[in-house]
């Protein structure tokens, strides 16, 4: 993807491309209707590259963040049995999952 | 019915404390109440009567034994937004791919809850994963509006403030991301505070914008929420983003306003919101408050926050370049739904995420992909970033020259069930003036300033510097108790009878 992002839309196909990085299964009646909304989304937010902010720190938290530390002793977590309750499939005490390494 | 439940918290817990009446009839008042109209407001997702009655019992135990109550709320029943982890009910956030799930622990918020004696009595709707406006982005439908029940009520805590407006509870609780606890206030007539950032627990909240998401409470009156943020705000070890300083001294400055004098309080109007934009009805509520709390001594000052117009575009790249990641999480192999026997994982996961996410939800998901994406990353995410820095400047800037600042709390009035549902864009406008004290991680409540000229409920917005809750619950109850004896009794009185 390249192209001027702040005048150029959202097509049909980088909506696909997204959602397959989403891991979203998308239909091809969902794509059409989202590649319409999100181009009208993206026009909109669009609008904060109007804004001259060159020398403007970025904020990604409201609050400064560091890093919280506790005591090293031991205090009780979930159990073998608590952690795998809403597992959608568990065997022998762990996740049952499907293959995860292709074949490729 | 049972005249208990027309009565506030502070009242009921009075009664409870004193024993004139048993938390467990308050309780069943209410689950009473419940039964009795929810199948039109539908504002509850779980209805947990065995264990708010249990729960009542042990307050009435206590009590009967001579142990003073655990706190001043205890015996009082609350409404939780089902975004809180709760062990002993099932926690959906809104959407299907948590359907039946039940949380392995409880959010502090919850053990906070249950500590203190409130009786939980269920969990109430929203928009799935708190992303909406009106809480039609629920998977397990709409909550009707009981000003009007073919109309929305707000969201995406929709659930927690029909409740309220339905005497369904005298309280709730309920998460603002870009103004989901104000905003839903304002459409039904109830109070709802969005906390300082930091100020309440997000250990066990199921996020949305983790940088962004606030639990706060909601209530019929200003006081009632005072008591209920004293029981859920103050420090959390097991939360990063907890602020470790005194909670404000809301209940006092709430008992301080409602004495009726602003003197000597600085009150800003932005002139950046309220303008274009704003219904008539809205506007003139709004100018009307202005007036009397001018009339109750405070000093009107005008003040200028020139980045606000564009704190909704940075609002929406930011909340879905956040959303996009969180929701990673997601992934239909620890717990939740699985759909499909794919022979990949990779398979399973997109169609367990197409099967469990709606509409809303998928498309901040892609579109938080898409500002996140390498080329597009400095011109959306990163440049909403340096305008969130603005805006948190403006507001700096303006608490120089005023103690709070208001605002109208949305620009409409409740719309139709159905009206915004395919127009994202007209649905995200709902947070044009909400979204800005969210960027900021600043302090903002809606108290009701009466009805609009289609006889819906306006709210009025007060905004303060990060922990100034003190004097934003001061200027609201002081407006309130003003606006109460002018109108001879609570708005929330005049709200129509359900109809069954």
């Amino acid at each position: 993807m390249s192209a001027d992002p702040v005048t150029s839309g959202i097509t049909r196909d980088e909506v696909a491309h997204l959602a397959r990085l989403a891991r979203l299964a998308v239909t091809d009646a969902e794509l059409d209707v989202f590649a319409t909304q999100l181009d009208v989304i993206l026009g909109a937010v669009a609008r904060v590259g109007e804004v001259a902010a060159d020398d403007i720190p970025p904020t990604s938290h409201a609050v400064p963040l560091r890093n919280v530390f506790r005591p090293d002793e031991r205090h009780p977590g979930l159990d073998q049995e608590q952690a795998l309750a809403g597992a959608p499939a568990a065997e022998d005490g762990r996740f049952r999952v499907p293959r995860i390494l292709g074949e490729e | 019915m049972s005249e208990l439940i027309r009565l506030t918290a502070a009242e009921l817990a009075e009664k409870i404390h004193s024993r004139e009446v048993s938390a467990v009839e308050v309780a069943q008042a209410h689950l009473d109440r419940i039964a009795a109209v929810d199948g039109t407001v539908h504002a509850f997702l779980h209805v947990a009567s065995e264990a708010a009655l249990v729960s009542a019992a042990l307050v009435d135990d206590g009590l009967a034994a001579g142990v003073a109550p655990a706190s001043p709320l205890a015996g009082v029943p609350l409404a939780l937004k089902d975004v809180f982890t709760t062990i002993d009910m099932p926690t959906t956030a809104g959407s299907k791919i948590l359907s039946g799930w039940r949380p392995p622990y409880d959010a502090t918020l919850t053990t906070r809850l249950r500590a203190a004696g409130v009786t939980i009595l269920g969990k109430t709707n929203m928009d799935e994963f708190a992303m909406g406006s009106s809480t039609e982005y629920s998977a397990y439908g709409p909550t009707r509006n009981p000003w009007a029940t073919a109309r929305i009520p707000g969201g995406s805590g929709g659930g927690s403030a029909a409740a309220l407006a339905a005497f369904e509870a005298p309280l709730a609780v309920g998460t603002d991301t870009g103004g989901s606890v104000r905003q839903p206030a304002a459409m039904t007539g109830t109070v709802g505070v969005k906390p300082t950032y930091g100020g309440v627990s997000r250990y066990g909240l199921i996020a949305c914008a983790s940088s962004l998401d606030q639990g706060g409470p909601c209530a019929r009156t200003v006081g009632d929420a005072a008591l209920l943020h004293e029981v859920i705000a103050g420090y959390d070890p097991l939360d990063s983003t907890s602020i470790d300083e005194p909670v404000p001294a809301v209940v006092a400055a709430a008992r301080l306003g409602a004495s009726g004098d602003l003197s000597g309080v600085r009150v800003g109007v932005i002139r950046e919101l309220g303008g274009e934009g704003y219904q008539a009805g809205v506007r003139s509520s709004f100018d009307a408050a202005v007036v009397q709390l001018q009339k109750l001594g405070a000093e009107i000052v005008e003040v200028s926050c020139p980045h606000f117009e564009y704190g909704l575009a940075a609002y929406y790249l930011i909340l879905p370049s956040e959303v996009s990641s969180n929701l990673a999480r997601f992934d239909a192999m620890r717990y939740g739904l699985r759909v499909g026997t794919g022979a990949s994982a990779e398979e399973v996961m997109a169609a367990t995420r197409e099967a469990g996410f709606g509409p809303e939800v998928k498309r901040r998901i892609i579109l938080g992909t898409y500002a996140l994406s390498s080329g597009y990353y400095d011109a959306y995410y990163g440049q909403a970033q340096k305008v969130r820095t603005l805006i948190a400047r403006d507001f700096a800037a303006a608490f120089t020259h005023a103690d709070v600042l208001v605002s109208p709390t949305a620009p409409t009035t409740a719309f139709p069930i159905g009206d915004k549902v395919d127009d994202p864009l007209a649905m995200y406008l709902n947070d044009l003036a909400t979204i800005p004290t969210n960027l900021a991680g600043t302090a903002a409540l809606s108290v009701p300033s009466g009805l609009a000229d289609d006889g819906l409920p306006v709210g009025l917005q007060v905004m303060a510097p990060a922990l100034g809750e003190a004097v934003m619950y001061r200027v609201a109850a002081a407006y309130e108790a003003a606006r109460d004896a002018e109108d001879g009794g609570p708005l929330i009185h005049r709200v129509p009878e359900v109809p069954a």
